[in-house]
């Protein structure tokens, strides 16, 4: 990977489930719950009062923690990052001699009015410094042996077959979201009008059954038949949505959490948030959605180019968390942030990082009681370079399966998890 | 197993060794049979191909803002647009199939994107040189690609110095070109980022070149020897492992024949038959004349790239002469082709990341279907290829014919129905839509 590979293609991060998923071997036996459920679902099983909501943001290349939650009055920052390092007038205080990147004052305002807990250190033993193989680890939640289904997969497994449950927002499913038996559903993020006249009945006639197809063909007509139900249940919705976040223009929410970065402006991940949020809103029955953000493989010339992808994560999180702060049914999603390893300590010759370890992650929303979690990792005591980790990656999972999804962490992680005491305000 | 025929084999030959059969060459290489029919696939040279397009360095790339900022984004921006162009004309003309399959699938192997190499000419080089390398040895290709001035400038080779190494490129190189995950260490990699050290890029010239005075000299354990590694023989040592012959083999088999991996036995034949020399020629053979090539349920997601080229190629729709893009795209970058592609989530010269493009199931998604209808349409429109007859079941199988397709089952036969009797090129946009077309049976 390599920096710069940032605002991309919605499907940019398919990559790394493509390489990840074909290295775990689940391409070709995941199953894709089909869409003809979710009809049923929107209108019969709405989301209740007291259902919590789950918003996993990927950030994918190894997001560098060091210059997002920036230890900017430490002298060995300073010395060891050299021109990459950010002065502590820089950087926006957040207490315990931390201050975050300049491109998150929209998260700094929600930060101080208590939206935000920062768990600090985060990470697995024995860390791996492949993407590829971080990114399964973070993904499957099974440092060991990261083959398997995803730990939201596994959640999925057990919690029945409504399609619903779980949707990705990119095209292509992240190995997250993939199931042993079960897996989540995506959305087409535009253009959800099937063809009319002759064409579109052919069209139609394409998703039927034909018992002589292998595997492959009968998936491409289910894609046909899923397809057809998305337009019956969600279309509105999602024209609702891109005319809602078309004429906001960076406007409401944006101004209303102090963020300058906004500027009429809308990523590919905003709009996407967007869309959750009126998802949520209209009450669809989804517990889990994922979104995601590359670029962040920052090898050379890092400073620059992570403070602008993270002013684009924070132009687009901050209106989300802001507007769902003003609905009854908003306030019950929790956004999780999180990134497949930090990076080293020490800068390389190229202004950049190369592969690291620990990193924070940010939970986001209503439920969450704002403030630092977690050890700051020592940045003298280290490994091999490496910061060292306090929280287990593991123990974070633990607390919104059990705080939001209301699972028992042990049946998706195995014994042993230990959520975090405070940061969800039911626990 | 149900073995293919020979004819049904030959028709697979062309689709995954080559990019689906033009006007007339499927009925010409059945006749051949499928002996024949390899035999020239694998005997073919690299066709001379519509003229490259001039590329000149961007020397001055201004400050933010300025006039020369504007102009030298302008001309990158043209520059990567005719490149695409170029090379989708150009799969789409060729009558040497194989090596153009093979630069495509090289392409995605040590996927390089204009993302971040902001030279366009660059990309050209390299493009060309997986085409002249890509049906040779591996060692070569590989020595080729570890000192290509796109990926030094990719995977940050050009900033990797003695002192200050930078690891990009030999993780990279180890993890996802030559060696794959879990056969090299962290150790490795750092050692091996030594090894690859002093090379730099000349913008106006485009090429590589070794500077002495920021290579590392110095002695290094890699893989468990010792020596003053270099480029060349960092790769060397890399390549001639055993476990570097089973990766490349088993990726050019996910690529090209399932995603579900080899059994061990025939993975064997492979490898023995790509041999100490690395052969790639004698690698393609050994597959093709394996016996899950030959099996029917050997089925095969076709990539968007690949099923477009295909269609096009079929119905003789010359890419860059399609005219109609896609309906409510917020800015068009680049042909109308290349815009669907975009849809569609696969640009050449564009990978997501050096790992390149996903594989199998993840391209059937609910809302491709919609993108797949979009370019067909388009694509149709300039359909060169006679209008043929005008009877529902004759056009049924005329379309069958003219994109390739062993048969049509009862679901697509209804589905076609539809449309039968109308404009005949309706007829061929709905048939690349069936699930008879998208999976490469």
């Amino acid at each position: 990977m390599s920096n710069r590979l940032p605002d991309v293609t919605r499907r940019r991060f398919l990559t790394w489930s493509g390489v990840a998923a074909a290295a775990v071997g689940l391409t070709a036996g995941a199953t894709q719950v089909p869409w003809s459920a979710l009809l049923d679902g929107a209108t019969h099983t709405p989301l209740q009062p007291g259902q919590g909501v789950l918003v996993v943001v990927t950030l994918y290349g190894g997001n560098d923690g060091l210059n997002t939650v920036v230890p900017a009055s430490d002298d060995t920052y300073q010395a060891d990052r050299h021109e990459l390092a950010y002065q502590p007038s820089e950087v926006l205080d957040v207490g315990q001699g931390l201050g975050l990147n300049p491109g998150l004052a929209g998260t700094k305002g929600l930060f101080d009015d208590g939206h935000v807990a920062i768990v600090r250190g985060v990470g697995y033993p024995e860390p791996d410094h492949s993407h590829f193989r971080s990114m399964a680890i973070w993904q499957t939640a099974s440092p060991g042996s990261p083959t398997g289904a995803g730990w939201l997969g596994r959640w999925l497994d057990g919690t029945g077959e409504d399609p619903l449950r779980a949707v990705s927002m990119d095209s292509v499913l992240p190995p997250l979201l993939t199931g042993a038996s079960t897996a989540a559903s995506t959305l087409p993020a535009a253009g959800l009008s099937l063809p009319t006249g002759p064409t579109g009945v052919a069209f139609r006639a394409l998703a039927g059954v034909d018992p002589g197809d292998d595997v492959l063909r009968a998936r491409v007509a289910r894609s046909g038949r899923d397809l057809a139900q998305v337009e019956q249940v969600l279309g509105p919705t999602l024209a609702a949505s891109r005319s809602r976040s078309a004429g906001a223009s960076g406007n409401d929410a944006g101004a209303a959490a102090g963020n300058p970065a906004g500027g009429g402006k809308h990523s590919q991940l905003a709009d996407q948030l967007a869309t959750v949020a009126a998802l949520v809103e209209a009450r669809v029955p989804t517990r889990v959605y994922s979104v995601s953000l590359g670029g962040f493989d920052t090898h050379a010339d890092e400073r620059g180019t992570q403070q602008r992808l993270l002013a684009e994560l924070d132009a687009a999180l901050t209106p989300f968390v802001a507007r769902l702060g003003t609905t009854d049914v908003g306030r019950q999603v929790v956004t999780m942030v999180y990134s497949e390893f930090g990076r080293r300590v020490l800068a390389n010759a190229s202004q950049g990082t190369d592969h690291g370890t620990a990193n924070p992650v940010f939970l986001l929303g209503a439920p969450v009681v704002g403030g630092l979690y977690g050890e700051q990792p020592s940045l003298t005591d280290l490994d091999a370079g490496d910061l060292r980790a306090s929280t287990d990656f593991r123990d974070v999972y633990a607390t919104v399966l059990g705080g939001v999804l209301g699972e028992d962490p042990g049946r998706v992680l195995g014994p042993g998890r230990t959520p975090l005491p405070g940061v969800l305000a039911n626990t | 197993m149900t073995v293919l025929a020979d004819a049904v084999a030959t028709r697979r030959l062309l689709d995954r060794l080559g990019l689906g059969p033009r006007p007339g060459e499927l009925a010409a290489a059945v006749g051949q049979g499928f002996a024949a029919t390899l035999d020239r696939l694998l005997a073919a040279p690299v066709d001379p191909g519509p003229p490259a397009p001039t590329l000149a360095p961007i020397t001055d790339r201004g400050t933010p803002g300025s006039p020369e900022r504007a102009a030298a984004q302008q001309q990158r921006g043209q520059g990567q647009d005719a490149l695409t162009r170029w090379w989708l004309d150009r799969m789409w003309a060729t009558t040497s199939p194989l090596p153009e399959r093979l630069t495509w699938f090289w392409h995605g192997h040590f996927a390089t994107s204009a993302q971040k190499v902001n030279q366009p000419a660059f990309l050209l080089t390299q493009n060309e040189t997986l085409r002249r390398l890509g049906t040779g040895d591996f060692r070569t290709l590989a020595q080729a690609m570890v000192v290509d001035p796109a990926m030094l400038v990719w995977l940050d080779g050009r900033t990797n110095r003695v002192g200050a190494p930078n690891e990009n490129l030999a993780r990279e190189f180890m993890e996802l070109f030559a060696l794959g995950v879990g056969h090299y260490t962290e150790p490795d990699v750092r050692e091996a980022a030594r090894a690859l050290t002093g090379w730099t890029v000349d913008t106006d010239a485009g090429t590589a070149r070794l500077v002495p005075r920021r290579q590392d000299t110095g002695p290094k354990t890699i893989l468990g020897r010792t020596a003053a590694f270099d480029a060349p023989s960092f790769v060397d040592l890399v390549v001639a492992r055993p476990e570097s012959a089973a990766f490349v083999a088993g990726r050019m088999w996910s690529r090209l024949v399932s995603t579900t991996p080899p059994p061990p036995q025939v993975l064997g034949t492979l490898t023995d038959a790509y041999g100490p020399g690395r052969d790639l020629r004698a690698l393609l053979r050994a597959i093709a004349t394996s016996a899950p090539f030959h099996d029917a349920g050997t089925t095969l997601v076709k990539q968007p790239v690949e099923w477009a080229v295909g269609l096009m190629r079929a119905v003789g729709a010359q890419p860059s002469a399609v005219t109609t893009p896609p309906r409510g795209r917020r800015r068009g970058q680049g042909d109308p082709v290349h815009q669907h592609l975009e849809a569609l989530g696969q640009v050449p010269f564009r990978p997501p990341s050096v790992g390149g493009w996903p594989a199998g199931t993840a391209w059937l998604t609910p809302s491709a279907q919609l993108d797949r209808m979009a370019l067909a349409q388009a694509v149709v429109a300039r359909a060169t290829v006679p209008p043929g007859p005008t009877g529902a079941n004759a056009q049924l199988d005329w379309a069958r014919q003219t994109l390739g397709v062993d048969a049509f089952g009862p679901r697509s036969t209804d589905a076609l129905r539809d449309v039968a009797g109308g404009d005949p090129r309706t007829v061929l946009a709905v048939a690349a839509l069936t699930p008879e077309y998208v999976i490469s049976a």
